[in-house]
């Protein structure tokens, strides 16, 4: 594994700068400062979800809902034609009389069916959208990163973004008060 | 580099009493390793008790073992089941473990939906208590089946028979019912057990456990646009969970109030027998974690607050089964109807099996109305041993439910008595082995405390008090 590497500026061999912060109030604090600074390629990590930090960076869009609403649709209709193919078209069976579609017998499985899809929608949607599983992540040659699952709170402004100048950007970082700023190796 | 060597501050593991969720002194970095540590614990440091405890479940595994093999060998015919009984022990285990499972869906949904803070440090563990109370649970129908190497017909595929299942029938909406909140069940824990592997990966010092972990953090780096995501996901599927878990034991409950049978035939059955689930859930959850916080001293994580509250809601949702007894005896008046009325005086004293009812009535109804007392809250010894008889209770309520009923049917040239025998008592007792021979492994092995969400409580803690300050 790579270890602490200090890059020294050029922009190939970084894949951005990373500041440590000790508090999730200062790190939504330096997020949104950035942002005021007119960087757009950022991430912030956190070991736990902090509120409004996801905003602080620009990100604005969770598509998750959206697909987890398809995906209980689709549930709920495919639970309702499967027991209505097997009851009419598949298999009739006349039971006392009753009409072969007996819709009301049907809720059950498609609800059933509903949260099911819905569900596994949720869960493998979140995980795609946040491009999971992920072997290779630059952050992780940052050593000290291994905290951000534990007690300390990181913001990286990427080297891909368009007002990122490896000397303006490390300066800028180091104004938030951060415990230390460090270069992540790409 | 391990993080646990830099300004790790030792906090005393004291119980904080009744108002606190979190012991004093915690912070992001103290909660991660109380809780971490218990997994990198080596393993001949391992409380003597988790070793005994184990060793008697992983006994008892071994009886279901045998007495699953010698049910495929001879058949059901082994058990005690016969006509008019057929359901017997296997659907009795069947109904009680599902409701065991209940529990754990309602903590970790429908408390995170009403913000209760009491609910982070027992929700991980009562997942996984649903998962493997449903991984029992759906043994017994399977082997009922007879020949259960054939359970797949009860699925939908198309077949070269051109056979297809009723979806009319409760006992098709259980499969579906029962599978769906297996697979939920497992997709909730995994979803929530995500950023602890990732917290786990960082902090193991072993590369293999390096290795397991990471693959199953599967990349995780506490990413806020990721967290963003997660957060709306596990919302959703809370929301999603909590219409779920109403709906299980409600359909379980339609294979017998959709039934003509006198006893089952009740539009009752759905409700009570959903407080009847999550009452046995409770239990369940406190009778396994009163030892657990016990011996690993996670006092100051697990406190009396979540004991209490606990011990409230299983009070609370006792009070309900109660309710439902009291209506089952006033219909059985009311309704006017001869064999109803006749199924409950078979029922209270006039059957064969009066006396399981009125142990029932006690363990049940009598003995947990001491809860009522704060003092007996208070008293962990007193919170385990009515746990304990509430589980005795609840599983007799489900044999009262499905025995005494098929015994006396309308035509008395078919009345009969149920006697279990060895098997069914060495299949049932074999389930406990396997459901505690889980819950052992998970403790020792997984976070058995969120520990991201641990974090989120001394944020809250600590920003509360900077609020007093």
């Amino acid at each position: 594994m790579l270890t602490e590497t200090k890059v020294s500026g050029q922009l190939g061999n970084l894949y951005g700068i990373m500041a440590e912060f000790d508090e999730p109030e200062s790190l939504l604090d330096a997020a949104r400062r950035a942002r005021y600074e007119g960087y757009q390629d950022m991430d912030a990590y956190s070991p736990m979800p902090v509120e409004g930090l996801a905003e602080a960076i620009g990100f604005r869009h969770s598509w998750v809902q959206r697909l987890v609403f398809t995906g209980g649709l689709c549930g709920a209709i495919g639970g309702f034609m499967l027991c209505w193919w097997i009851t009419v078209i598949a298999y009739p069976h006349n039971v006392a009389g009753r009409p072969l579609n007996s819709w009301p017998a049907y809720v059950p499985i498609t609800f059933e069916l509903m949260v099911l899809i819905a569900c596994i929608t949720a869960v493998v949607g979140m995980l795609a959208l946040n491009g999971l599983p992920e072997p290779y992540h630059p952050v992780f040659n940052v050593e000290e990163f291994a905290r951000a699952s534990r007690d300390k709170f990181f913001l990286c402004i990427e080297a891909s973004d368009p007002k990122f100048d490896p000397e303006g950007t490390r300066q800028f970082l180091q104004h938030l008060n951060p415990r230390e700023v460090m270069d992540v190796a790409p | 580099m391990k993080p646990e060597d830099q300004e790790s501050t030792s906090v005393a593991m004291i119980d904080p009493g009744p108002d606190k969720v979190i012991g004093p002194g915690h912070d992001y970095g103290t909660v991660t390793d109380e809780i971490g540590g218990v997994v990198f614990r080596p393993f001949l440091k391992t409380p003597p008790q988790m070793f005994i405890g184990f060793a008697c479940a992983f006994l008892l595994v071994n009886v279901l073992m045998i007495a699953v093999t010698w049910l495929f060998v001879r058949g059901v015919g082994v058990w005690g089941i016969a006509i008019p009984v057929a359901w017997g022990f296997a659907i009795v285990n069947f109904v009680w473990w599902i409701g065991i499972g209940h529990a754990g869906t309602l903590i970790s949904a429908i408390l995170l939906l009403l913000k209760q803070d009491w609910r982070t440090s027992i929700n991980r563990f009562s997942e996984a208590m649903t998962l493997f109370a449903v991984a029992c649970a759906g043994m017994f129908p399977i082997l009922h089946l007879g020949r259960p190497w054939l359970a797949y017909w009860l699925l939908p595929y198309p077949n070269t028979m051109w056979l297809w299942p009723q979806p009319r029938s409760p006992l098709i909406w259980d499969v579906f019912a029962v599978s769906t909140y297996a697979t939920v069940s497992l997709l909730f824990w995994f979803t929530g057990l995500i950023p602890d592997f990732a917290t786990m990966r960082d902090k193991a010092g072993n590369p293999i456990a390096q290795k397991i972990f990471g693959m199953l953090a599967m990349g995780w780096r506490n990413s806020a646009k990721h967290w963003a995501r997660y957060q709306r996901a596990y919302l959703l599927l809370a929301g999603l969970s909590t219409p779920l878990v109403v709906s299980v034991h409600s359909v379980v409950s339609f294979d017998f109030a959709v039934a003509i049978l006198p006893g089952w035939h009740t539009t009752l059955c759905p409700p009570y027998c959903v407080a009847g689930a999550i009452y046995s859930g409770f239990a369940m959850v406190l009778t396994l974690a009163i030892p657990v916080r016990r011996w690993y001293h996670l006092e100051d994580l697990i406190t009396m607050r979540h004991i209490e509250c606990m011990s409230k809601v299983m009070l609370g949702t006792g009070l309900i089964v109660a309710y439902g007894y009291t209506m089952e005896a006033f219909m059985a008046w009311y309704g006017g109807g001869q064999f109803e009325r006749y199924a409950f005086v078979n029922r209270v004293w006039a059957g064969g099996y009066w006396w399981t009812y009125w142990i029932l009535i006690l363990c049940n109804i009598v003995i947990p109305q001491l809860l009522w007392s704060r003092r007996v809250r208070m008293s962990i010894l007193a919170v385990f041993v009515i746990a304990l008889v509430v589980n005795v209770g609840m599983w007799l309520e489900r044999f009262v439910i499905v025995v005494t009923s098929l015994t006396r049917d309308f035509v008395p040239s078919s009345w009969g008595m149920y006697y279990p025998t060895v098997w069914d008592w060495s299949t049932y007792l074999g389930t406990i082995g396997v459901f505690l021979a889980l819950m052992f492994l998970f403790i020792r092995g997984l976070p058995a405390i969120s520990i991201f969400e641990m974090r989120e409580v001394v944020h809250e803690t600590e920003s509360k008090h900077a609020h007093r300050d």
